[in-house]
């Protein structure tokens, strides 16, 4: 029991990381059908972003205020981002768009190489650490010296991508921007009809993913202590697992594949082995693509025209 | 049905009031369009006053709906000029076509499926910056009180009809100077075709809104408009009033007694 809720904490925090990850997949296949495979590195730099971002606080200007550090981390964080996938979008997709269909994918695993080496280049190869942060825990439970534990940071983790989740919600249900962004989705040609700017709402879409992706990255970076050049990689193909599982296309579908992917991670290791954790991950992606390849929450195939 | 509507159809409707005086609100001059290597358009010249309803009839395949997407740069055109109000709009981007209060009610309807009438009517009214949402609104829901009932639902559950209707307010909601209608009447019980038909002419009447419709229906959209033009093969092969094309037998041959 004690090791079932300690898991289930756990499972959740990461699932965290992984469902906004997992929305700037969906969001992107939703508006131009195609699967961006840097978003995963886009996010490992907003984890350096941040790294960079902490320390400068830090020992540059000794601010000690981890309230402060963090929200000023991840606003730069998240406008940095932000930056990087408009840029990547404009140089590397838009040029392609019209184009057979696997053009802008292969664009994008080029993409996806570049950043990482990039970074790998500019960063160096190793773990970069930053100084221990929130290191507090509540203890929930405790039986036989066992103790379930949430950290600080964990309640951070998950109060954060809720927070961020109904923000998001409410843009792209509520706004005149998030209306434009779903009509793009269902009929470009049609939103074009309509005055809305294709293009930009197709950059915008960008910009949005990877600023949740960026504060993903900045909660890893918190979570885990450190990051390096290659920590894009399975990530960012595990949110694309959960995008799949959810139903790639759905908002929601992103959020709850997610979750489930974090939570079946961490009950593996736990429970079978840690070493085949990743194994379990990607395995759902198989059978989902077999059985039901809409995923949980995706809409079938066909609509009334 | 057909002998129905001679009552209420202005027979031979004046000449639009300025006419010579003021340039055409639009203006087609030898547009070409292409469709990858297979030519739609082959050089079209076509005039819309304002204030005119203006209809545009040919078969299947005559290039009728390549011309109106052309006309908002989708396709765009590739020899030959789109002025509008003064302005050649030839190489402009749809999104900005559309923002000088052009507004298209598209061949296949393309409603959002999975937006709410509501939300599909809220699209429409982006172009004239949502001033005027409440007010028109309440005003389509005048004129399509079915689309009043379905205010909540998913438009791709209603039916060919609703999205019709839907078609037309989403466009109407722009406040447009000029509207463009690709087969209003495509799909629709005679009963419900001859509705739109009448708000077509009401509005044109009362708003002096500019029409420029292209239609299937041959008979009804020439008893409506002020001037027709019929399209071959990506050609205009004729023009004139609508009493005059539909009195000319060749007219009644291709497009009225063979063809329905």
């Amino acid at each position: 029991m004690e090791v079932f809720v300690q898991q289930l904490i756990n499972g959740l925090t990461l699932g965290s990381i992984y469902g906004l990850i997992a929305i700037g997949y969906t969001m992107v296949f939703g508006i131009i059908g195609m699967v961006n495979f840097s978003h995963g590195d886009v996010f490992m730099v907003s984890a350096f972003t941040g790294l960079i971002c902490i320390l400068m606080l830090t020992t540059v200007l000794g601010m000690s205020s981890i309230f402060l550090i963090l929200v000023i981390t991840l606003v730069v964080a998240m406008i940095f981002t932000g930056l990087v996938s408009w840029t990547i979008e404009r140089v590397a997709y838009r040029p392609l768009r019209g184009s057979f269909r696997l053009a802008p994918m292969i664009s994008a695993i080029g993409m996806s190489i570049f950043l990482s080496n990039f970074v790998q280049v500019t960063q160096g190869p190793r773990n970069k650490p930053i100084p221990p942060m929130v290191t507090d825990v509540f203890v929930i439970m405790e039986r036989d010296g066992y103790q379930v534990t949430l950290a600080y940071k964990q309640v951070i983790i998950m109060a954060v991508t809720a927070g961020l989740l109904l923000v998001f919600w409410w843009l792209v249900q509520k706004t005149p921007l998030g209306r434009a962004q779903r009509a793009c989705e269902q009929d470009r040609k049609m939103a074009a009809l309509l005055g809305v700017n294709v293009d930009r709402t197709i950059s915008l879409t960008f910009v949005i993913g990877a600023a949740l992706a960026a504060v993903a990255g900045v909660m890893f970076l918190m979570y885990y202590g450190v990051v390096n050049f290659a920590d894009g990689f399975v990530p960012g193909v595990k949110a694309f697992t959960a995008a799949v599982l959810g139903g790639i296309g759905s908002l929601p579908g992103a959020v709850l594949g997610g979750l489930l992917i974090g939570l079946i991670e961490t009950f593996w290791s736990a429970y079978f082995s840690i070493e085949y954790k990743d194994v379990a991950a990607f395995s759902i992606l198989v059978v989902v693509l077999i059985f039901m390849p809409q995923g949980l929450l995706g809409r079938p195939e066909v609509e009334k025209v | 049905m057909i002998a129905t509507t001679g009552a209420t159809s202005p027979a031979t409707p004046a000449a639009p009031a300025a006419a010579p005086v003021r340039p055409p609100l639009l203006k087609v001059e030898g547009v070409t369009a292409f469709y990858g290597n297979i030519i739609a358009l082959k050089g079209v010249d076509i005039e819309v006053n304002e204030g005119e309803i203006v209809t545009l009839i040919g078969a299947n395949g005559a290039g009728k709906s390549t011309l109106m997407m052309t006309i908002c740069g989708a396709p765009r055109a590739r020899d030959g000029r789109v002025i509008y109000d003064g302005q050649d709009i030839t190489r402009l981007p749809t999104h900005e076509i559309m923002r000088m209060r052009i507004a298209q009610s598209p061949e296949g309807r393309r409603i959002f499926p999975r937006m709410s009438v509501y939300e599909n009517l809220q699209m429409g009214a982006a172009l004239d910056g949502g001033a005027h949402f409440q007010e028109d609104l309440a005003a389509m829901f005048e004129l399509f009180p079915r689309l009043k009932e379905r205010v909540s639902q998913r438009g791709g559950t209603l039916s060919g009809g609703e999205q019709q209707m839907l078609s037309i307010a989403r466009a109407l909601m722009g406040r447009p100077r000029l509207l463009l209608l690709d087969e209003p009447s495509l799909g629709l019980a005679p009963l419900v075709a001859r509705q739109i038909f009448d708000v077509i002419r009401a509005l044109n009447a009362e708003r002096g809104l500019t029409v420029f419709l292209v239609e299937q229906n041959a008979f009804h959209a020439l008893k409506l408009a002020h001037r027709g033009y019929v399209m071959v093969n990506g050609l205009v092969t004729m023009s004139g009033t609508g009493a005059d094309l539909l009195a000319r037998p060749e007219v009644r041959a291709a497009y009225l007694e063979g063809g329905r």
